[in-house]
């Protein structure tokens, strides 16, 4: 076997490398020729290519994502902002939390279960490197058409998936989405948030300083997992007559992962660890060159020292691995020999495969050979940057207006609703859900299909922290400005609505292909517009994730900005949920209703888009959310209007606990009549009840906060009645509930 | 180099959920043929050389101890090799 | 009043036990798999979780665990053990409990708030109930369908041995909706719901799990 050594480089310059089949440009080929003054290794050929990839340089992006931080408005609750695995914010009385949100997209289409699984791994093992404990997970995920061949493949092996490797994790999953849409077809999206929490001086970064301390590999040895196309460097390079193809696939160990995780959590707790870094996309190269870069640069590892599950690996693919259930840690030698015994408790396997050096490269020598030599900066940050074409995309000249039914009589009602309520998009959840545990821990406050997700951190004085996930991707598709703003708001909504202050937010950016200018165009909007409300709002984003290439053809996904929003509690026993607990409580609307259907559900049923998302009205919102947060004692329940309408809120609040509601509206009062009362999806709207003795003291601050507020009727009955028509809740819970398992199973 | 291979099965009056799922599957895919499916577990366990008889025995107690659960599934040891 | 808590490579609701034993009034004493000392408990808890994984079968390589052997001893001598979902397949897969909990019936991991009926109130772990009071405590498990013979059915049966049982609904195919059983002594509980995450409104469904671990700290004082 020849290795290709740094002396080889030099003294064969003109040796032809696949750099096309690992997806480098000719310009970035050229530019690493520059960085290194030869050609590089194909070991460092590896290196550079995975990690100036679109998935982990952010080339495409990072000239619109660099907003977040021109615009990042003053926050005293940032601790660690974006850059690091996850952000994390001061929640008080000296506790910390991190929480990201990140894509698997890809490989959830090509093995739903092992795609979905390592993708909770993998944000797990963000929150783990922060030095926090993950607390709980939560998973938006987006498929083609609930009756498509192709969504009855992935969906079921998916939820399996995100269930199976949280489940054995022992994380409460406590919330998500489950949207069907043809732009997903071939397509799915799974996107997984984490939420962890820690006390302020534990936290930990990602870095390597300090000359002779050790890196120290520890978790799962490593197999050819997810090498998938550097498999072509070891065809090329090595003899023939060895197995070259590898697996793309990662394969998920989650008893490994939660080992792991206590691990972990026992070496910080004696603070044995200098800096820490997770083995994700990219495996090795990105851990050991982010976390050299991070530090004073220098840095020398031994790669044969690395454990292998499969011998025959190359060295270029143990560098490229994404084997799961890893970590590296930088030690001072000291502190070794603790850091080991806790490890062997666990028997969790642990190697020193390097050291942290003076100089300013990253040496990586095979068996005494040298066959990395790169200053760790210009791998892991100095990619290339793209400053792609954007143009507005043709299909805005396509556009036009709704023309929905009129509804009025009883039978139109009834049917109109059933018909909205029993659709995929609006039907009860609880076939996915319940496939996760959602009460280990014994904190979970709040779960699926509350607003938020809840979380108690702390037991005696029942500081909590609220979590929710949102985005509306029709409304991104008519206006990215303005639908990533509603995102925002609908996050922030659902969360001032449980009783929680928004805090911080992160996000999931899913797009089709950079390299279509409308796609860039929706891209740009996206992240202008999140970074304008982020701004007005006052919110941090802590960090994101961008998943760009899902489109099957020439044809993208709806733009599907995810926003995950992480709001504080302090007491938790106050929390507001949202189904009505009584009979004979008033039931209010807060908020006006419009007559826009466009991106609504109602009309997606009717087969149509419509021609504008709704514009917000940021300052109203911010009132509303201080309406939510001080009449939060006056409320009986909350429940955010959105997704549905009226008519999802009232079928999800009167079917939580069983208990009827009468309800007049009047068509005259409403811009576009019942229809729009039932089924337009206003932002800015929520639904509660109150004790009639409560209603003045209501009045008066929805007065103070100049908000509107209506009174829809009262609480009570074995129905949900609406104007004249009678639904027996017997049949709203039969046409809400038996949708998912009959397409599921 | 030889491989043991211990075979463990559901006892045929304990149900077995997932051989009834491939039973249901397989007329699905147009294989009409199949009365019953049952599925079980595979263990090959590597030794050197020939296992002896008293490798052997002590698989059989592996078997019996570990690797199955007399209460609900049986087990079957051959060489392969 | 000292109860332990056995944490297992993979277990999960270790915690949570830990948190039910303190809100009872007791003791919670941490216990780990690979210590055979069991710090003077008067009684223990196997949690939930998945031990090992569950790669090869629920409960099959912790039933080996150094602690497992002096819980045996004390089990066959009368001591207290409660194991709890990953514990009860622990239990059974020790023998210390007759019968096996296999692969649900739909074949899905399920987790949700469980009607169920208390069959019996003798052990000291149930004492606090009341014969057919009707609790709501979650379920969550992938392989809680409990199988056995038809003779270890009967004999469950008549000698008044089924602790719990599922009530409106089989969550998972279990012979005779089977949630809980005791041994003959009536000292060991295995169940399938998860009581320790019924103890406060706040976080479970109900708090009626909780009498479980009140039961467990009267039982032992009146020893």
């Amino acid at each position: 076997m020849a290795l290709d050594t740094v002396t080889t480089a030099a003294a064969q310059p003109d040796l032809v490398q696949p750099w096309q089949e690992l997806g480098l440009k000719e310009d970035e080929y050229a530019r690493i020729k520059e960085i290194l003054g030869r050609r590089p290794t194909s070991s460092e050929l590896a290196m550079y290519s995975v990690m100036w990839s679109e998935h982990c340089s952010y080339k495409s992006s990072k000239v619109h994502l660099k907003q977040f931080g021109e615009k990042a408005p003053h926050s005293d609750a940032l601790l660690v902002g974006i850059g690091e695995n996850a952000g994390v914010v001061d929640i008080g009385q000296g506790y910390a939390v991190t929480f990201k949100i990140e894509s698997h997209n890809h490989p959830s289409f090509i093995e739903p279960y092992q795609g979905a699984a390592t993708g909770v791994g993998g944000i797990v093992r963000d929150i783990l490197t922060m030095g926090a404990r993950p607390i709980a997970i939560m998973d938006p995920l987006r498929f083609g058409p609930a009756d498509a061949p192709d969504t009855r493949r992935v969906l079921p092996g998916i939820v399996a998936g995100v269930g199976g490797y949280g489940n054995c994790l022992g994380l409460p999953n406590i919330g998500g989405e489950v949207v069907f849409d043809a732009s997903y077809a071939g397509n799915p999206l799974v996107n997984a948030l984490c939420v962890g929490v820690m006390r302020h001086e534990d936290i930990k970064l990602a870095t390597a300083h300090g000359t002779g301390n050790l890196v120290v590999l520890f978790g799962a040895k490593t197999g050819g997992d997810g090498i998938g196309g550097v498999s072509v460097l070891a065809s090329e390079t090595f003899a023939s007559g060895k197995a070259a193809k590898r697996p793309a696939v990662q394969v998920g160990d989650p008893f490994a992962e939660k080992v792991l995780i206590e691990c972990s959590l026992e070496i910080f707790a004696e603070d044995l660890v200098v800096g820490i870094q997770d083995l994700g996309g990219a495996g090795l190269s990105c851990a050991t060159s982010e976390l050299a870069s991070a530090g004073s640069g220098g840095m020398s590892i031994q790669l044969e020292k690395v454990p292998l599950r499969d011998p025959s690996l190359s060295p270029e693919e143990i560098l490229m691995s994404e084997s799961q259930e890893r970590m590296c840690a930088i030690i001072e030698p000291a502190k070794l020999a603790r850091f080991m015994k806790i490890c062997r408790k666990w028997e969790v396997t642990a190697t020193v495969i390097g050291e942290v050096t003076e100089g300013k490269n990253l040496e990586i020598t095979f068996n005494g050979e040298l066959i990395v030599d790169v200053p760790p900066r210009t791998v892991a940050h100095d990619g290339p940057v793209y400053n792609r074409p954007i143009a507005k995309p043709a299909y805005f000249a396509t556009l036009t207006p709704t023309a929905l039914p009129k509804i009025e009589s009883a039978d139109e009602i009834k049917s109109e609703l059933l018909a909205l309520i029993s659709s995929p998009n609006i039907a009860d959840k609880s076939w996915v859900t319940d496939q996760y545990d959602r009460y280990v821990q014994g904190n979970s406050v709040l779960s699926q299909p509350e607003d938020s997700g809840m979380i108690r951190i702390d037991e005696s004085t029942n500081l909590g922290v609220a979590i929710s996930t949102d985005a509306n991707a029709r409304w991104s598709y008519l206006d990215p400005y303005n639908g990533a703003k509603l995102a925002l708001l609908e996050s922030c909504r659902n969360i001032a609505t449980t009783g929680a202050k928004p805090l911080a937010v992160t996000n999931c950016l899913n797009f089709g292909s950079p390299e279509d200018p409308g796609v860039m165009w929706q891209f740009a909007e996206t992240v202008r517009g999140l970074a304008d409300i982020c701004l007005e709002m006052g919110l941090p984003v802590t960090g994101g994730n961008v998943s760009f290439y899902n489109q099957t053809g020439t044809v993208a996904i709806l733009p599907t900005p995810v926003i995950g929003t992480l709001g504080v509690i302090q007491d938790v026993t106050s929390r507001t949920r949202m189904g009505f607990p009584a009979a004979d409580l008033m039931v209010m609307q807060i908020g006006n209703t419009s007559d826009n259907f466009s991106g609504s559900e109602w009309a997606h049923l009717h087969g149509q888009m419509g021609d504008s998302a709704p514009t917000p009205d940021v300052p109203a919102e911010m009132r509303l959310i201080d309406l939510l947060l001080e009449g939060q004692p006056l409320f009986e329940s909350a429940h955010d209007l959105s997704d549905g309408g009226l008519a999802a809120a009232l079928t999800e609040a009167t079917l939580r606990n069983g208990i009827g509601a009468t309800i007049a509206l009047p068509a005259q009062f409403i811009p576009g009549g019942v229809a729009a009362g039932l089924f337009a999806e206003t932002p800015g709207r929520v639904l509660i009840t109150v004790h009639p003795a409560n209603a003045e003291a209501l009045s008066a601050l929805a007065s103070k906060y100049e908000i509107p507020l209506h009174q829809l009727g009262s609480t009570g009955g074995s129905d949900l009645m609406i104007n004249e028509a009678a639904i027996p809740l017997e049949q709203l819970r039969k046409a809400h509930t038996e949708t998912l398992p009959r397409l599921f199973g | 180099m030889a491989t043991i291979v211990v075979e463990v099965m559901l006892k045929p009056e304990i149900l077995d959920p997932q051989g009834q799922a491939v039973a249901a599957a397989l007329p699905r895919l147009g294989f009409t043929f199949a009365k019953e499916v049952r599925q079980g577990k595979r263990f090959e366990i590597s030794v050197d050389g020939t296992p002896t008889a008293e490798q052997l025995a002590d698989i059989e107690r592996a078997a019996q101890t570990l690797l199955s659960n007399p209460v609900i599934e049986s087990f079957r040891v051959k060489v392969e090799g | 009043m000292r109860v332990g808590v056995v944490t297992f490579p993979g277990s999960l609701d270790d915690s949570s036990a830990l948190r039910a034993i303190r809100v009872a009034g007791g003791i919670p004493v941490p216990l780990f798999h690979a210590s055979d000392d069991l710090k003077e408990v008067q009684a223990v808890v196997l949690p939930g979780g998945f031990s090992y994984g569950d790669y090869l079968r629920c409960g099959a390589i912790s039933r080996f665990a150094p602690i497992m052997s002096s819980i045996i001893i004390a089990a066959e001598h009368g001591f207290p053990v409660l194991g709890i979902c990953n514990g009860f397949q622990i239990l059974c897969e020790s023998h210390l409990l007759p019968g096996a909990l296999t692969r649900n019936q739909g074949l899905h991991f399920v987790c949700t708030d469980q009607p169920l009926i208390v069959e019996n109130n003798s052990t000291p772990w149930t004492s606090g109930y009341t014969k057919g009071d009707r609790l709501v405590i979650p379920i969550k498990n992938g392989e809680g369908s409990f199988q056995a013979s038809t003779e270890t059915l009967a004999e469950l049966e008549s000698e008044g041995r089924i602790v719990l049982r599922y009530t409106e609904s089989n969550p998972n195919g279990s012979k005779n909706d089977i949630a809980g059983i005791t041994n003959a002594r009536g000292n060991v509980v295995g169940v399938m719901p998860h009581p320790e995450q019924a103890i406060e409104s706040l976080t479970g469904p109900s708090e009626d799990g909780l009498t479980f671990f009140t039961s467990i700290l009267h039982s032992m004082v009146g020893r």
